[in-house]
């Protein structure tokens, strides 16, 4: 499968002093996934499959309609469903969330990958992973809150959503959203798609879902997927979609004050040496070292 | 001219391994810093590119800490800490000026080469350990085979563990080997296994003294 380079500027790239500046700042875009709206009918997980070419046998039936069981090189977008006992409303509710890679404004994933340009982010914020860069490392799995890449067995590269960047490059929306049969799925500019989530939220505050917002979460700089939620008080109910998402400090600390305090104590150990032996000069055994150690085995000798 | 007279320090056998050792520490350091520092990446291009450091330096990290226990158990009790290291580390100052006759008689090691000795002990082991978390390539078999398996936080505690101990590792590395050059006549003990007498004498008397004393060790110079 070739991979066609999308032709947008990019605005970071891992593990690089800097991205080639970005000639032309695209409008910032966004696909909102509006979980009140889902009828959990898949048929976004099947189109992913198909636009990306991607083939997942699938898994065993065990219990739940999450099928495969995990995000995967071949899945990189899944349904997750959860059956919530609200007691304090005293009702059972379904609640389905389209899991895959959240196009992070701050990537964690990004931050943590040491090849330069595996990982980019393009102007217009989607966060994208270049296949023919990538060394299989698994740092960004390390980087990403939301647990998102997979390294595939067969060829040791890093896969997820690309938010469909290919088509989007090309002005079409992403492949998930163009299949949905509900309209849970849009995708515009960032700016178009906060103003529709707050219809939303406004709309499922009336019809008595008080709690109900938009996520799109700051610890992160805010996402370029975001999630209209029933319970945006509580988003780990939707299958753990985490509460709080932040790059990790242990990412951070590795990532910021490790790597540049290690280069100075490898750089001043290195230099210290040399200082000291430009200043102290070698220390060399002497003639009279010598002839003592010899006395002290004629000593044993005679 | 006095005529040198020659002790014998290090047997063939401690020599090779302690040349797999260092051979594999390098190869470590080098694939390792690849994954450092963006501006190191370049390194990567000794081994072929990213993919290969990838590949290899979990394998060379198991060459290094196999051959690191093998000079671990010949040395480790030559490196016990005595009475007489405090003293020398009290007198570093003489130390570093090259002043010995300020410094106690010395075993066959200072308390500079404990102090390597120890802590690339217990960084090879925290290296080691840490490097086991991050071998995603083996996890299907540690699992399979020893029952281990390993969250994303725990592997973030364990990259952050691995670079640290690194650059430490690193640092003490280059202490060693920047001793080694300063103080003339050492690299011959393991080159060929042996130092001079006066060598000896200078800077591991109470060595020499017992080597001598044990006789037979020590031959003059042809
Ligand atoms: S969700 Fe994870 S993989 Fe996606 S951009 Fe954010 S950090 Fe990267
Ligand atoms: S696996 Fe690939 S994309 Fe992920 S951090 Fe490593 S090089 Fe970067
Ligand atoms: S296509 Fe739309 S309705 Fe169907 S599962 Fe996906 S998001 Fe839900």
């Amino acid at each position: 499968m070739a991979y066609i380079q999308p032709k947008l500027d990019l605005v970071r790239r891992s593990a690089s002093s800097g991205a080639e500046p970005a000639l032309s700042r695209e409008t910032e875009v966004a696909k909102l996934i509006d979980i009140s709206k889902c009828i959990g009918c898949k048929a976004c997980q099947v189109a992913c499959m198909e636009w990306n070419e991607l083939r997942q046998e699938p898994e065993e039936n065990v219990g739940v309609y999450d099928n495969p069981h995990d995000l995967n090189p071949n899945t990189w977008t899944l349904m997750r469903y959860t059956e919530y006992e609200n007691t304090a409303e005293d009702r059972l509710e379904w609640l389905i969330r389209k899991d895959g890679c959240m196009h992070c404004t701050d990537p964690g994933c990004l931050k943590a990958c040491p090849s330069p340009g595996a990982i980019v982010q393009y102007s217009n914020g989607i966060v994208d992973f270049i296949s023919e860069a990538c060394i299989g490392c698994g740092y960004c799995v390390k980087g990403c809150p939301f647990n998102i890449p997979r390294i595939s067995k067969a060829d040791h590269k890093a896969y997820k959503c690309t938010l469909c960047s290919d088509r989007v490059a090309e002005g079409m929306g992403p492949a998930c959203a163009k299949a949905c049969p509900t309209k849970a799925i849009t995708f515009g500019s960032k700016d178009d798609m906060i103003a529709l989530a707050n219809e939303r939220v406004e709309d499922l505050k009336e019809r008595g879902y008080a709690r109900a917002g938009l996520y799109d979460p700051p610890g992160v700089n805010g996402t370029h997927v975001m999630y209209v939620l029933h319970h945006a008080d509580k988003p780990s109910l939707y299958a753990g979609l985490p509460d709080a998402p932040r790059i990790s400090p242990l990412v951070e600390t590795w990532k910021g004050v490790t790597k540049y305090a290690g280069m100075l104590a490898m750089g001043a150990a290195a230099v210290v040496g040399i200082g000291h032996y430009l200043m102290a000069g070698p220390n060399e055994v002497s003639e009279h070292d010598e002839a003592e150690a010899r006395k002290l085995k004629e000593g044993r000798d005679a | 001219m006095p005529e040198k007279t020659y002790v014998r320090r290090y047997s063939a056998g401690a020599r090779l391994n302690h040349w797999v050792t260092a051979v594999s520490l390098v190869l470590l350091a080098l694939s390792g810093l690849a994954l450092f520092h963006p501006s190191l990446f370049f390194l990567s291009g000794l081994f072929g590119g990213g993919a290969n450091v990838r590949e290899f330096h979990p394998w060379i990290g198991l060459v290094l800490a196999v051959s690191f226990l093998g000079l671990f158990f010949r040395f480790w009790r030559l490196n016990l800490w005595e009475r007489t290291d405090n003293v020398w580390l009290t007198r570093l100052r003489s130390v570093l000026a090259g002043r010995e006759e300020d410094l106690p008689e010395i075993g066959k090691y200072n308390a500079g080469q404990k102090m390597v000795f120890w802590l690339m002990s217990i960084l090879i082991v925290a290296l080691f350990l840490s490097g086991v978390v991050l071998w995603d390539q083996q996890h299907d078999w540690l699992a399979a085979n020893l029952g281990l398996s390993f969250t994303i936080e725990q592997s973030r505690v364990a990259v952050l563990i691995h670079a640290i101990a690194a650059v430490i590792a690193i640092v003490v590395w280059i202490v060693h080997v920047y001793a080694a050059i300063w103080v003339k006549g050492t690299i011959s003990a393991m080159t060929r296994g042996e130092v001079t007498g006066g060598w000896g004498w200078r800077h591991h008397r109470r060595w020499l003294r017992e080597e001598v004393a044990r006789g037979g060790k020590s031959r003059p110079a042809e």
